[in-house]
């Protein structure tokens, strides 16, 4: 409960003045506003255009925003929040695989169970070296591979760093999983199970829901929740604060807890980027597993079996694991 | 042949020209020949069965996963493209080399290339998550994506190779329509329509002989492309396996010998099941095209030491994961036999006259096919699969194809054999103007006599 307290603090503090443009950009973009009569005044009036197709002026009081329903056009996907440069810095010292992140990633887009966008690996860089636990998403990439080889435009790089699909177009070569180095993207091969309260929701390459049989997905760094002013799911649901998320142009990263300078944070911890070497240029930063605040196992004894199951090697191969 | 050439007066060759016509036309199939048709229906229709249940039910019917994502229906796509190059090796290069014993392989090898680009391009549809929605690649098509690159030079050889197989055709079309007796009404109308209202004038077949050289060369570096643009749908990604500035001589290499083996098949087949084809397909074209095969296996062996041996004395991290799967892991027995029996053993015993007689030939060249298709499975599967990934189910790290993948693949090969059955069943398989030329009988006799039905 503290925890969540905590979280929703720092999320205010931090993108509060997103929050506020956000209000508005929604608002233009959607028809979805109903009267309320609760709110305090403020005197604020918004232009919206109504259903009969009339320019409307509204006092932003009566606005009232839900969740989902924003109505992005295909242009507004494409081109990305205006003014921003989000990136994403994830302390490995802190994580010992909670797999809250996972969970509220899944939960968020209505992922099944066997297909994550989000993943723990079990690393180990060297033989002899400790192994560490090592989320891993979409990197969003300056230099994106996926983005290269798609033959329809179906994934694309907006201008706010994030690689996104559209997977109202994507044809389903599956290119892009192939040109991808990090093997971040997933596959609907079979018609995915869409929950009824999302059924009817109108696609957003922003939202990734509802997903389509035939067509590629991953990680989106959850624009749409940004839109909003708030952090992504798996920053959010993070018990230790592994994952800081922000904006690069602001210079400022967020794990909920804390509002950090970003250009500091990887400057004084020596972060470094996912293979590097393949010049992917990836908008997700490591902060190296030194002084780990838990140790390795604290990550697998709970685990169910079937999630033990995948780290069993690493865990063997480290003598922290008695084989069997 | 300049001496024979002279040594044939009209009469000789006017009969030669009837010999050629009555041995040449497509006759109706025997026993065999029904059932073969039958047995490749059967197996194309299950395909086409399959295929629909996989359309209803998506890509979920194959043996395929988020990390083996590509299967057999894209190994089977190389191997189609591959095969299909030895049209443009036959009919063109050796054609504009004026290599004298082409005449009666050049349909042979056209047809097999038409067909195998014809299936390419379905299969490659086949594995596609969305196929409703390729018309996206024509309304959305970026011309950054190798696939983009793909799609178009696959249609254009296509094209090319359609129209190469159809115009030394015409003259053959137009003789079945005036000359082939008992056949079904429809029959004949199609060879009406096919042949473009062919009358046999000089003329014409100086028309189509330009077109033969015009196209000629414009196939050939067509054809290096569609191959080398495979290549590259694996080699501009960050694989271990796929990740290699060889890929693309290594693709072409290969491709031009199994194509030669289908090519050599083809001819053992045809000798096999009508004997009148042994006067044209003689044991010296067998002796010819082995020597060929032998080349090129020498010049595949050399891509290959290329491809393997390099980054094998590195062993560089994730490669060399890849290539211990291969020489001495999971995939080392299909690896070496393929090395051995698809390459290897043919160069050996071609080498020798006695290795290159019709019989010894036909099993090189069933070799080659077969362990040419088992090599595209090697290129494309083992570098996605076996790699070290925790975050998936331990069924998925593996491949193996659903026996509805292997219908539909299996289906895609029959379709294409088909074709060419159907094909051999309803038109001249062996060019009748371009053998007679090659036997040194002069143009002017050819285009007076060769229209001329036996009866006269």
């Amino acid at each position: 409960m503290k925890q969540e307290e905590i979280n929703d603090k720092g999320r205010r503090d931090f993108l509060k003045t997103a929050a506020i443009a956000t209000i508005a950009t929604t608002a233009c973009g959607s028809l979805a506003c109903s009267c309320s009569s609760k709110k305090a005044a403020v005197a604020e009036k918004v232009r919206l255009l109504s259903p009969d197709g009339e320019i409307v002026e509204i006092d932003s009081v009566y606005l009232n925003h839900h969740e989902n329903m924003a109505v992005l056009s295909k242009h507004e996907q494409r081109m990305g929040i205006p003014g921003k440069k989000f990136v994403m810095v994830v302390d490995l010292a802190r994580c010992k695989n909670a797999r809250k992140c996972v969970t509220a990633c899944q939960k968020w887009h209505y992922r099944p169970e066997e297909t994550e966008w989000l993943t723990v690996k079990l690393m180990k860089d060297s033989d002899k070296a400790a192994p560490y636990w090592f989320p891993k998403q979409c990197f969003h990439c300056d230099n994106p591979p996926c983005v290269k080889v798609c033959p329809v435009n179906a994934t694309f790089k907006r201008q706010d760093g994030l690689v996104l699909i559209d997977n109202e177009r994507c044809i389903g070569c599956k290119f892009c999983m192939a040109a991808c180095p990090y093997s971040t993207r997933v596959f609907n091969w079979s018609d995915p199970e869409i929950p009824f309260d999302i059924k009817d929701l109108p696609y957003s390459a922003e939202t990734g829901v509802p997903a389509r049989v035939g067509t590629v997905e991953k990680c989106d760094f959850c624009p749409d929740r940004a839109r909003e002013g708030l952090l992504p799911p798996c920053v959010e649901a993070c018990p230790n604060g592994v994952f800081y998320f922000g904006d690069e142009n602001e210079d400022t990263v967020s794990n909920g807890d804390e509002t950090l300078s970003f250009s500091q944070l990887i400057k004084d911890r020596s972060a470094y980027r996912f293979q590097e070497e393949l010049g992917t240029k990836p908008r997700v930063y490591y902060l190296p597993p030194k002084d780990r605040q838990f140790p390795v196992e604290r990550g697998y004894e709970n685990l169910p079996d079937k999630l033990k199951a995948r780290f069993k090697d690493v865990m063997e191969e480290s003598h922290l694991l008695e084989k069997k | 042949m300049e001496e024979n050439k002279k040594a044939i007066n009209e009469t000789e060759a006017v009969a030669m020209l009837h010999q050629f016509n009555e041995d040449l036309l497509p006759k109706k199939f025997g026993k065999i020949g029904k059932a073969w048709v039958a047995l490749l229906c059967a197996v194309f229709l299950l395909g086409v069965y399959c295929y629909i249940i996989q359309l209803r039910r998506g890509l979920v019917i194959t043996g395929m996963r988020d990390f083996v994502f590509w299967g057999i229906y894209i190994s089977n796509f190389v191997f189609f493209v591959a095969i299909s190059l030895v049209g443009s090796l036959v009919t063109a290069i050796l054609y504009l080399l004026k290599v004298s014993w082409r005449a009666p392989l050049t349909r042979l090898s056209e047809i097999i290339a038409v067909a195998a680009i014809i299936f390419a391009g379905l299969i490659i549809i086949v594995d596609m998550g969305r196929p409703d929605r390729v018309v996206n690649m024509v309304l959305h098509g970026r011309i950054q994506s190798p696939i983009i690159w793909d799609v178009m030079v696959v249609s254009t050889y296509m094209v090319l190779s359609i129209l190469l197989l159809y115009f030394p055709l015409l003259p053959g079309i137009s003789f079945c329509r005036d000359h082939l007796k008992g056949i079904p009404k429809w029959q004949k109308r199609m060879y009406t329509i096919l042949s473009l209202g062919w009358k046999n004038k000089p003329e014409q077949y100086k028309l189509v002989k330009k077109a033969i050289t015009i196209l000629s060369v414009m196939i050939i570096p067509v054809a290096l492309c569609i191959h080398t643009v495979t290549s590259w749908l694996f080699a501009s990604t960050y694989r271990p396996g796929w990740d290699s500035t060889n890929f693309g001589a290594y693709f072409v290499s290969g491709a031009f010998l199994v194509g030669s083996g289908g090519v050599v098949a083809g001819m053992y087949l045809l000798r096999r099941f009508n004997p009148s084809y042994e006067k044209y397909l003689t044991n010296t074209h067998f002796d010819r095209m082995g020597k060929l095969l032998v080349l090129l296996a020498v010049v595949y062996a050399y891509f290959s030491i290329n491809e393997y041996l390099i980054p094998a004395y590195k062993m560089k991290g994730e490669e060399a994961h890849h290539l211990h799967e291969l020489f001495t892991g999971y995939y080392a027995p299909m690896f070496w036999s393929v090395q051995f029996f698809g390459m290897i053993l043919p160069i050996i015993v071609l080498l020798f006259k006695r290795g290159r007689r019709p019989f010894p030939m036909f099993i090189m060249a069933v070799l080659v096919i077969v362990c040419a298709w088992f090599k595209r499975y090697l290129i494309v599967i083992p570098s996605m699969s076996f790699l070290p990934v925790q975050e998936i189910p331990e069924a998925w790290k593996h491949y193996s194809p659903t026996l509805m993948e292997w219908a539909i693949t299996g289906g895609s090969l029959a379709g294409a054999l088909l074709v060419i059955t159907f094909f051999i069943r309803y038109f001249p398989i062996i060019s009748v103007w371009e053998v007679a030329e090659e036997k040194g009988v002069s143009t002017d006799i050819i285009y007076k006599h060769l229209h001329e039905g036996n009866e006269k």
